[in-house]
């Protein structure tokens, strides 16, 4: 299994590093000297991850092979809940819905994430203020039902949507930390709940 | 503060940018524009243009000259039509610069200020504002009713052009977020704000330019381009960038550029 991991890898890494060379021609720019540390936002944030890399030197439709290989070991790192259960409470889940403050520079260290949902997503009927980057998740719920591979699903898809979509613009909550377990769980119970209004006609 | 002749084109523009806002329901962005359209009349951030040319005019700094021989890079003391070609490359200070860039560059090498102390607080705050951005005011003014005229024929502004694109659809930070993320694509919104699609010449670009720099009304205060940049990356959850460095420069040659042929309306005001 580890060898297998580590062919992989190493087609990812020939892949990434051969489009390396042309792009570090322009990429003067990107040094990390341009920048300073505020609040936060570390240096470390200009880092490229392996995901990351992949979207940003191979374009957002990176070879099938890179995205299966990177899309499986992002699914590999998910942590489920250790209770072995995906459903919060729906009303918290759509107050960290509404909630797109966290992580910048002018953030406090340590105050709980927002979830960003309606930035980008439609979800209950009444919020009229939503983002259309993403899909509109109204009647998630109701269109998929409420069985336990669903909301294994969904909770995965939350805690990194990068395990089903590598170069998806939606970020990796959970992976990074940003929203904890519990958090994640009541965003499940909004989209899946029966009685959430994401699934109300 | 200006002649009728101004005013009317600033209603025609106004009634212009009223038929492309018809296409917004949002009740909200509509109150907004018809506020908008009230204020534009006495455009504040013409204030700010009349008190950057007096600045320009005065004796300043250690050396106590005025900025009249600072090269826009139409030659020295041009300042008319200079704004709407830049970012450009200057030779004497082998970077590529945009407007503000070029002015603070001026502001130390002519006037003898402290670079370092100009960046250390760059932006409008309550009741302060930047001697530069008063003076990017006035130059951007001197090209209103101008197009949009990068050119990306000299090697370096090509090549920032290409550092800008690279720029602009670097995903980083704990969100993977880049500027593509929100303006790669036609038609998108957070919540109900448009976005426009910044990732390729088109009509939408001009909107990373329009009406820049700013009177914005949220506080109250003048902002510039370097000003906007800086807090997307705020936004992308990323560190700052640093004021009038080669990034910023980057970005904006490739967002200028991309708007080339565009007219400017000159400073304006932002929500």
């Amino acid at each position: 299994m580890k060898i297998y991991l580590m062919v992989f890898l190493c087609m990812v890494a020939s892949v990434v590093f051969a489009e390396e060379a042309d792009y570090a021609k322009h990429r003067e720019h990107l040094t990390k000297s341009d920048f300073q540390a505020r609040g936060v936002a570390g240096l470390e944030r200009l880092d490229e991850d392996n995901v990351r890399a992949a979207c940003n030197h191979l374009g957002s439709v990176p070879p099938k092979q890179v995205v299966q290989a990177l899309e499986q070991a992002q699914r590999a790192a998910i942590q489920y809940p250790s209770d072995g259960k995906y459903l919060g409470d729906w009303k918290n889940g759509e107050k960290i819905a509404q909630d797109g403050r966290g992580m910048t520079w002018s953030d406090k260290a340590g105050s709980e994430n927002g979830g960003n949902c309606y930035n980008c997503h439609q979800l209950s009927k009444s919020e009229t203020s939503f983002g259309t980057i993403g899909p509109s998740l109204n009647q998630y719920g109701a269109l998929r039902g409420n069985s336990v591979e669903t909301q294994k699903y969904t909770y995965g898809k939350i805690y990194n949507a990068k395990a089903y979509n590598l170069c998806s613009h939606m970020p990796r909550f959970g992976h990074v930390k940003a929203l904890t377990e519990q958090q994640i769980k009541d965003l499940v119970a909004l989209l899946l709940d029966p009685a959430s209004p994401i699934n109300k006609k | 503060m200006r002649n009728c002749l101004n005013k009317l084109g600033v209603i025609c523009a106004l009634l212009l940018s009223f038929g492309a806002m018809a296409q917004s329901n949002d009740p909200t962005t509509q109150e907004f524009e018809t506020f908008r359209a009230m204020m534009e009349a006495d455009n504040p951030a013409e204030i700010y243009e009349d008190a950057g040319a007096q600045m320009w005019k005065a004796r300043r700094g250690p050396k106590q000259v005025s900025l009249e021989q600072c090269d826009l890079g139409l030659g020295p003391g041009i300042v008319k039509g200079a704004y709407v070609q830049m970012p450009r490359y200057f030779a004497d200070a082998g970077k590529v610069m945009d407007a503000e860039r070029r002015i603070v560059y001026c502001m130390a090498n002519l006037q003898g200020f402290n670079e370092a102390e100009l960046a250390k607080q760059p932006f409008s705050t309550d009741g302060y504002t930047p001697d530069p951005a008063m003076l990017v005011t006035y130059v951007a003014g001197q090209s209103r009713g101008m197009k949009i005229n990068v050119s990306r024929k000299p090697s370096q502004v090509a090549k920032a052009y290409i550092a800008g694109m690279e720029i602009f659809n670097y995903r980083a930070g704990p969100y993977d977020f880049s500027c593509a993320s929100c303006h790669g694509a036609d038609g998108k919104r957070i919540r109900t704000q448009m976005l426009p699609n910044l990732s390729k010449p088109n009509a939408e670009s001009m909107l990373a330019i329009q009406g820049w720099p700013a009177y914005r009304m949220t506080g109250g205060y003048l902002l510039t381009l370097p000003w906007r940049i800086n807090d997307c990356f705020r936004q992308q959850r990323l560190p700052e960038p640093k004021y009038g460095s080669d990034t910023v420069s980057a970005l904006l040659t490739y967002l200028t550029a991309n708007a080339n042929g565009q007219v400017y309306k000159g400073p304006g005001i932002k929500r």
